[in-house]
């Protein structure tokens, strides 16, 4: 079923401010990567470059009452939900000033007053949280939404088909945002499913679609529809975005960087890119002036480079902080230390 | 005379009243609407579908849904109809409820509460209806209850209600139909406290549960023949009050620690090491565990039996102790 009506695109500053997140989200990996190569960060890092407009489009039609569930490659979400560059930068590097005081790092960061219920390191377990939330929101009477992100490995986890059929029965204002990179790790979906993604759920009562994940105005388009729809007791829908990351599936300091997917596939999808795409269409649209794609790329690069700076300066958890935000509230003994 | 209830309708006092009071309470669970006779017994009735809310069978997305409630202010219960299902959404559970508070670094606390009916063995229900399995929640960091009277069972319930992180109550099989004095108010039994359920001066007998009462039945058998048993039960196990155990244990030298969860790695382990760690210059004899055998609880009544910790067991034990 498709969307029955398809919005407007928003003005020329508004989609001026889609590039200019988009931009930001890759700026933001790739500069993740060089500190992870830099020793900066330890641990890994899940890249997001690629598929930029899923997660700008898809928040672009949500608010900051609005709940989002992310994956283990959840910058890309983050930011675009509003998050702080410096404060991501600060978790990634386990500072204290982070998101999450240094406690989750890359595949946990959260905003819970943004909406953001964080990234998540197992695949498809964000998606219930998003029902409880949209639950909870329907009960208070707020015309609120949540969106769970998750990959085309997520169509083959348990948890994540039962949330499809609870979200139907309970007709919860729920959008379900499926990234279709093409590959669980190294293997294509192909391998490990059959039928199409959008399909399989329009099987279980959702309102399904498939759309161009390297176009943000097309991912946007059938976002707001989607969420106009739950705002007004429509129930929920499933989104399918088809995109690909550039990049392996994660990085680390030291472990190789071999991509063995074809040559021609990679340098078939990064033609596509979805933010040249865009800044093409400002162009030839005239909805940005000369030089305007050049000043923006430099405030980026310098909001990163600010946001960088904050977190290196930003102090590390004090290790006498260990037991600390394991419970709200504590008991003698309780977190026990390992050591008395 | 003092009002009884028995266990279950001590469970059902406490969720109308913790319901009526907070109306960021709701419950999640399998059949829980709609039913006569049970702990959710006109709840839907009184407080609608959508704070009762009956799920399909889908524990962990459920068990999920609870945790995205309880981030969005609400105050989730879920239930549990038999205990082994917790297996069935333990990713939810363990990975995410469990750790998710630390995760995010204190931005909001996790209230959700996990009623798991039936636990333990209830004569006939073979390996995967007879699980016990408290210490898997508490190897993992939840807070964990065992009532072993009506009254506890209404004032924990209450209180894990209340409480501002995941709290896992476990609600014994051998007791649901069990009748005691119940306060009609509301009011909660605070965790991390132990009780003397009966006092002694040779022998502590660490029980909880179900197996409470078995102690007491063992403590005045033997006490015929001049054996003083102390029976103290922790109630809360996770967190669990130390110093009362200390206490106990300085009082009576010597520990029997009865439980009904596997041996290895089990609750009586995590009590014996802390006892041995804590109390040995306080101990006259060696610690003595009776627990459950490490294997699958089988089904026919005689080796189901006998996998199990009884009475017999204990009072050998307690014989053993002073003989």
């Amino acid at each position: 079923m498709p969307p029955s009506t398809t919005p407007d695109l928003p003005d020329a500053e508004t989609q001026i401010g889609w590039y200019q997140r988009m931009r930001l989200l890759r700026r933001f990996e790739q500069n993740a990567v060089e500190l992870v190569d830099e020793g900066d960060i330890i641990g890994i890092v899940h890249e997001y470059v690629g598929e930029e407009a899923i997660a700008v489009g898809a928040c672009a039609a949500l608010t900051e009452h609005d709940v989002i569930t992310s994956t283990h490659r959840g910058h890309g979400h983050i930011l675009a939900k509003g998050g702080d560059p410096a404060r991501m930068y600060a978790e990634l590097l386990g500072r204290e000033t982070g998101y999450n005081k240094g406690r989750g790092g890359s595949m946990h960061i959260a905003d819970l007053d943004l909406g953001i219920f964080g990234a998540n390191g197992i695949v498809g377990a964000g998606a219930p949280m998003g029902l409880g939330a949209a639950h909870m929101f329907k009960l208070r009477g707020e015309p609120h939404v949540a969106v769970p992100f998750f990959g085309d490995g997520a169509m083959n986890q348990g948890v994540l088909l039962e949330s499809f059929n609870l979200a139907v029965i309970m007709e919860l204002p729920v959008i379900f945002v499926c990234e279709n990179n093409g590959y669980a790790i190294t293997t294509p979906i192909g391998e490990m499913t059959r039928g199409e993604l959008f399909e399989r759920a329009a099987a279980f009562g959702l309102a399904a679609e498939a759309v161009d994940g390297m176009d943000v105005r097309a991912v946007y388009r059938a976002a707001a529809a989607a969420v106009a729809r739950a705002r007004a007791g429509g129930g929920p829908s499933f989104l399918e975005c088809r995109a690909y990351r550039y990049s392996l599936h994660n990085v680390a300091k030291g472990v190789p960087r071999e991509d063995d997917r074809p040559a021609a596939e990679q340098a078939d999808w990064r033609g596509r890119d979805a933010i040249e795409r865009l800044a093409g269409e400002l162009t030839e649209e005239g909805l940005w002036p000369d030089g305007a794609r050049a000043e923006i790329d430099d405030e980026v690069d310098a909001e990163i480079e600010g946001a960088i700076g904050f977190a290196r300066n930003s102090r590390r958890p004090d290790p006498d902080s260990v037991l600390d935000h394991m419970y709200a509230v504590t008991y003698p003994g309780l977190p026990a230390a390992g050591w008395e | 005379m003092a009002r009884e209830l028995t266990y279950i309708a001590a469970l059902n006092e406490a969720l109308h009243q913790s319901f009526a009071a907070d109306p960021s309470v709701i419950m999640v669970g399998e059949n829980i609407r709609g039913v006569k006779r049970s702990e959710t017994a006109g709840l839907d009735g009184a407080f609608g579908a959508d704070r009762v809310i009956d799920m399909p069978i889908s524990e962990p997305a459920f068990t999920g849904f609870a945790t995205g409630a309880a981030l969005s202010g609400g105050r989730p219960i879920v239930e549990f109809q038999v205990s082994s299902l917790i297996f069935v959404a333990f990713d939810q559970l363990v990975n995410q409820a469990a750790k998710l508070p630390l995760m995010l670094g204190g931005q909001r606390h996790l209230p959700v509460t996990y009623l798991i009916m039936g636990a333990g063995a209830g004569g006939g229900r073979a390996g995967q209806h007879s699980d016990n399995p408290y210490p898997f929640l508490m190897h993992a960091g939840i807070k964990t209850v065992i009532p072993s009277t009506p009254k506890d069972a209404k004032g924990l319930m209450i209180a894990a209600i209340r409480e501002d992180d995941p709290v896992a109550l476990f609600a014994p099989a051998g007791l649901l139909r069990r009748e005691g004095e119940v306060p009609e108010e509301p009011y909660a039994t605070p965790l991390g406290e132990g009780v003397v359920r009966r006092a002694g001066d040779q022998i502590t007998v660490v029980a909880s549960g179900n197996l409470v009462r078995k102690a007491i039945e063992v403590a005045e058998t033997v006490a015929a023949d001049g054996i003083s048993v102390e029976v103290w039960d922790p109630v809360s196990l996770l967190p669990l009050d130390k110093a009362g155990l200390a206490e106990t244990v300085a009082k009576t030298g010597r520990l029997v620690v009865f439980d009904d969860s596997n041996r290895t790695c089990g609750f009586a382990a995590e009590v014996s090491s802390l006892v041995a760690e804590r109390c040995f210059h306080d101990l006259k004899a060696p610690i003595k565990r009776i627990t459950r055998a490490d294997v699958t609880t089988p089904f026919s009544n005689p080796i189901e039996y006998a996998s199990l910790p009884g009475r017999e067991r204990l009072e050998a034990a307690v014989r053993a102790l002073l003989a």
